[in-house]
């Protein structure tokens, strides 16, 4: 339908104006959030939000990046995110692979016990995992995070890996079994080639929910030159109460990388979603 | 087929042994630990004593404890309702080719890449009573009596923030009806136009009842998200003033991580996984379901 057809009904139109409108209400935390950041908080303190900023700057975002700390936070949620998402991504292929290849009791209770444990309130996991890094050792440290990142999310990357591999012709598998391969070499050498897409779509979707992580980074970490951004963030706040314009800075900081990547794996990220959701 | 051998018949224990170790020592036995921690008096410190049913049974007596049930089923019936209509009608408007698709979509579904950190430090500010945006906008146009103290009044805060939840969740549960559709047959549609339906019956009688797989899963994902929520709360107001923005989630990180209660905070996140088993449960079967499909 071309855009003057589309038009000519007056309730198509009205519906779209509307459409449009709530579409705008939608992008104005974004519109606030980046005018905020470029203005000083006197400006807005004593001439409020909608008078015409005297001067714009960088100054939030330099405060916030030097003073405020988020020189050390952004490239630790980094150190912690990376680890993280190539262990899980590595260790629920293996298990996506016997799950979905193999006939052997207790199949299918493992896979339920995955997905079980992707719903699961994570609060419930929050003081024994608290008290085990402890033990091992590894509390206040990118370890430990990164530990309980990688098993956590073994259960929903299991899950939907294991889906994937199972449309994955059998034929293309036995052929190289008649030819001799083993099965580890199948795993590596056929069947992950063929996963790329799942585990594309996976990795983007990940690398945002273990980047975007606040409750296992408050918990599992003290030291502040550790913290990853949103653990950070919080901190920042309680550093600068009354300075919005940098708080919003800082905030606007932590999007970034995010922000690069649902920008360039958009596609990858709602087939991530979606994965999940309808298989 | 070819014979087995014995090397194949131990592989799928080969390659789940390591992860499915990992798993277990991080994810059930923590969950397994927690309903023990629950019945003794552990301070996170010196080791756990057994208590027996004392944490529950004061449990049951804290008024904070009601208020934070309260609060998050507040927070379950606006995600069940408001997302998943607003996102149910936004895919529906936007699965056709109208003019802007991709820019309206995109616009819907961005508030998701943000952490819910970085979203309530944003609507903080929002909601900032002297020079918000939403204060100085109520007061531009002359409705000064409306801008409120949105965090610090008893009775809007929590409202305020579930306002931030359900802004970030729309977007989310468009896409999945989105990708719903794409699996609706549009011969059956096709089908009611010429048998006479209506655009609303047609969407009514036609188009839900296939989409039903679907909202299934959007309740239920709405339901778990509603009972994890913690950290807007923690954000935004820490569930003050007086405990009246609290929720479960935020209650039991407070007594534990705060107060050292930490059985007490583990009887607290029983009762949020025995709340979440239902819906866990039904989201099983359902993917059982399916499975039986194979």
């Amino acid at each position: 339908m071309s855009a003057r057809q589309f038009f000519r009904s007056p309730w198509r139109t009205a519906g779209y104006i509307l459409l449009v409108i709530v579409t705008l209400l939608w992008l104005v935390p974004f519109g606030q959030a980046l005018l905020t950041s470029f203005r000083s908080y006197d400006d807005i303190m004593i001439r409020g939000f909608f008078s015409l900023p005297k001067t714009l700057s960088l100054n939030s975002y330099r405060e916030a990046w030097e003073r405020g700390g988020m020189r050390y936070y952004l490239p630790n949620s980094f150190i912690i995110t990376i680890p993280s998402l190539i262990l899980t991504l590595f260790f629920s292929s293996l298990s996506a692979y016997a799950l979905a290849r193999f006939r052997f009791p207790g199949n299918r209770a493992i896979f339920f016990l995955y997905v079980g444990g992707t719903m699961l309130p994570f609060q419930v996991l929050m003081l024994p995992v608290f008290r085990l890094t402890n033990a091992l050792g590894l509390y206040d440290t990118y370890w430990g995070l990164i530990a309980f990142h990688t098993a956590f999310q073994l259960g929903f990357c299991t899950f939907l890996l294991r889906n994937y591999m199972r449309t994955v012709p059998g034929e293309i598998l036995e052929a190289a079994r008649m030819d001799g391969c083993n099965e580890f070499r199948i795993w590596w050498q056929i069947m992950m080639p063929l996963t790329l897409p799942a585990l594309a779509a996976l990795a983007t979707l990940e690398f945002t929910w273990i980047f975007n992580d606040y409750l296992w980074a408050i918990i599992l970490l003290r030291s502040d030159h550790l913290k990853p951004v949103t653990a950070g963030l919080a901190t920042l706040q309680g550093q600068y109460v009354t300075d919005w314009t940098v708080i919003v800075a800082g905030a606007l900081i932590a999007t970034i990388p995010t922000v690069i990547v649902f920008i360039f794996l958009q596609r990858y990220f709602i087939e991530g979603l979606t994965l999940g959701a309808t298989k | 087929m070819a014979r087995r051998t014995v090397l194949y018949r131990l592989s799928p224990y080969l390659f789940l042994i390591v992860p499915l170790i990992i798993y277990c020592i991080w994810v059930v036995g923590p969950m397994l630990y927690t309903i023990y921690l629950s019945f003794t008096n552990w301070d996170g410190v010196s080791s756990p004593a057994v208590i027996g049913w004392r944490n529950y049974q004061k449990l049951f007596r804290d008024p904070v404890f009601y208020i934070s049930l309260t609060n998050n089923l507040k927070w379950m019936l606006c995600f069940i309702t408001i997302p998943v209509v607003g996102g149910l009608a936004l895919a529906l408007a936007l699965n056709r080719n109208i003019p802007g698709a991709k820019f309206f979509k995109t616009s819907f579904y961005s508030p998701m890449v943000l952490s819910l950190v970085v979203c309530g430090l944003i609507w903080s500010w929002m909601y900032h009573p002297a020079k918000g945006l939403i204060n100085e906008s109520l007061r531009l146009i002359g409705l000064d009596a409306l801008a409120k103290g949105w965090l610090s009044d008893r009775r809007l805060v929590m409202w305020a923030i579930i306002a931030v939840g359900v802004w970030r969740q729309v977007g989310y549960v468009m896409v999945l009806y989105l990708a719903g559709l794409q699996g609706v047959d549009p011969t059956l549609v096709d089908a009611s136009r010429v048998d006479g339906c209506s655009n609303w019956q047609t969407i009514w009688h036609v188009i839900l009842p296939l989409l039903s797989p679907v909202t299934v899963v959007v309740v239920v994902i709405s339901i778990i998200d509603s009972l994890r929520a913690f950290d807007l709360v923690s954000v935004m107001t820490r569930g003050g003033p007086y405990y009246s923005s609290s929720v479960l989630a935020n209650f039991m990180y407070i007594e534990a991580f705060n107060n050292y209660k930490m059985g007490y905070g583990a009887a607290i996140s029983v009762i949020l996984f025995i709340l979440s088993a239902v819906f866990i449960f039904l989201y099983l079967w359902r993917v059982m379901q399916t499975e039986m499909e194979y």
